[in-house]
């Protein structure tokens, strides 16, 4: 299952804290794909996945895939 | 209300109380043209000798070996660019890490090659030395630390696996704050980062690194860089140096053992924090961590209402709008950062506020975005 989240035009730290807020009501195992073309994203979200514990499944900016892991 | 804390000592330091003393008393007597033979001219050469002296003492050099630039990034252009146009037929390409100052960047341009760096900000040893050893490289350029995070790169090794291609050293976050190592061909600082004055760098060429200035050269330092020399603001620098070089020990000491206690209270009492760069391998005087969640412009504002001034690589508070690079290049949370730097005036006092009250602040950004 898999739910999109448009952060298009929105500046760091927004799109993080919005996949921050929509990630518990993803079941795990569950994906979201993030639209986010702030340059900052590029890093940010994959080292909010890092930090969290939870899976980047892919980054092509401004596409980033993330897979909940709990 | 208490009094303000300047934690922001790696992008400016106020002018040392020896450089104060030196530039006032030097601004009377060293505002003479030195490549003149009369009495003032004379008085002024040998003014701009004494401070030539001091400073090439200072990196390792001998006097004829170091040139005065307007600045650390006119000395990064001028020894760029003057060693690429001296080795064109060897190649054009420039060599760097990721995470060299922007002045670097830019004189590479297009030919620059990007060597990649660890999750700590050190140049990957062995891409370096691939890099460096391909066909068509001009020169490398490696920093002695990162003016950010501050890691230190590993210099030597950097030097022996460049053979006969040179190695520029960028020393400008060191110098000053920690003992720069040898093997480069050439080396650039920057005097407002030990308390000497803005407008004066340096750039040391040793002996046998051919150079060819690719710009219109005068008669003043072997035309590495022209027009008129500010005398009294270099005796400054040199007497700035100087001084720093004598409290370098007790003051690294300090230093060293504040960060390491900020680091720790940092960690331990902010959740959610990513603290980079090397804890170990790193100058005394720097600190670097990223707030999970937080808007950078609105951390370092906040930081200052309370009365301390640090700075951010957070892309909000660029005026690009476009994270730093340094810590991109790193991999490391681009948001919510703040980098603190001591300086002289440093108290453990200011320290030991700051880490009581950065907790609250934090919290307070986080509660007004709910989480």
């Amino acid at each position: 299952m898999n739910t999109d989240l448009d952060c298009l035009g929105l500046l760091c730290p927004l799109p993080v804290i919005k996949l921050a807020k929509l990630l518990p009501t993803i079941e795990v195992g569950g994906t979201v794909t993030v639209l986010a073309d702030d340059p900052a994203a590029a890093t940010d979200i994959p080292a909010w996945c890092r930090l969290r514990g939870q899976e980047l499944v892919s980054a092509e900016a401004p596409r980033f895939v993330v897979r909940r892991l709990s | 209300m208490s009094e303000r804390a300047y934690l922001d000592a790696a992008s400016a330091e106020a002018l040392h109380p020896a450089a104060r003393e030196m530039l006032l008393s030097a601004v009377d007597s060293g505002w003479a043209d030195p490549v003149r033979l009369h009495h003032e001219g004379r008085t002024a050469r040998l003014l701009l000798d004494n401070a030539r002296a001091v400073l090439a003492d200072a990196v390792g050099v001998r006097p004829d070996e170091l040139f005065l630039t307007t600045s650390g990034t006119a000395a990064v252009h001028a020894a760029l660019t003057a060693i690429t146009a001296a080795r064109r037929r060897s190649g054009t390409a420039v060599v760097h890490s990721a995470v060299e100052h922007s002045a670097v960047l830019h004189t590479a341009g297009a030919d620059g090659v990007e060597v990649r760096v660890d999750p700590a900000g050190r140049v990957d040893l062995d891409a370096f030395t691939s890099a460096v050893r391909s066909p068509g490289v001009a020169v490398a350029a490696l920093q002695s630390a990162n003016h950010e995070v501050g890691t230190r790169q590993p210099i030597e090794a950097a030097a022996e696996a460049c053979g006969d291609v040179p190695l520029f050293v960028d020393a400008a976050a060191s110098i000053g704050h920690d003992a720069v190592p040898g093997g480069w061909s050439a080396l650039a600082a920057s005097a407002h980062k030990w308390g000497g004055p803005a407008g004066v760098g340096l750039l040391a060429v040793r002996k046998g690194t051919r150079i060819a200035p690719a710009w219109p050269m005068d008669e003043r330092e072997d035309g590495l860089s022209p027009g008129f020399p500010d005398v009294p603001n270099t005796l400054a620098a040199a007497a700035a140096l100087q001084a720093r070089q004598a409290e370098a020990a007790g003051l690294n000491k300090q230093h060293r053992a504040w960060i390491d206690e900020l680091r720790q209270r940092v960690a331990a009492g902010i959740p959610d924090v990513e603290v980079v760069g090397d804890p170990d391998d790193r100058l005394p005087h720097i600190l670097t961590f990223s707030c999970l969640y937080v808007d950078g412009e609105a951390l370092v504002t906040a930081i200052d209402v309370e009365g301390f001034s640090v700075s951010s690589g957070s892309a909000c508070t660029s005026s690009t709008l476009r994270p730093s690079h340094v810590l991109a290049a790193m991999g490391v949370l681009t948001h919510g950062n703040v980098r603190v730097s001591l300086g002289r005036d440093t108290t453990y006092d200011d320290i030991d506020r700051f880490a009581s009250v950065l907790p609250g602040i934090v919290q307070r950004i986080r509660a007004e975005i709910g989480l």
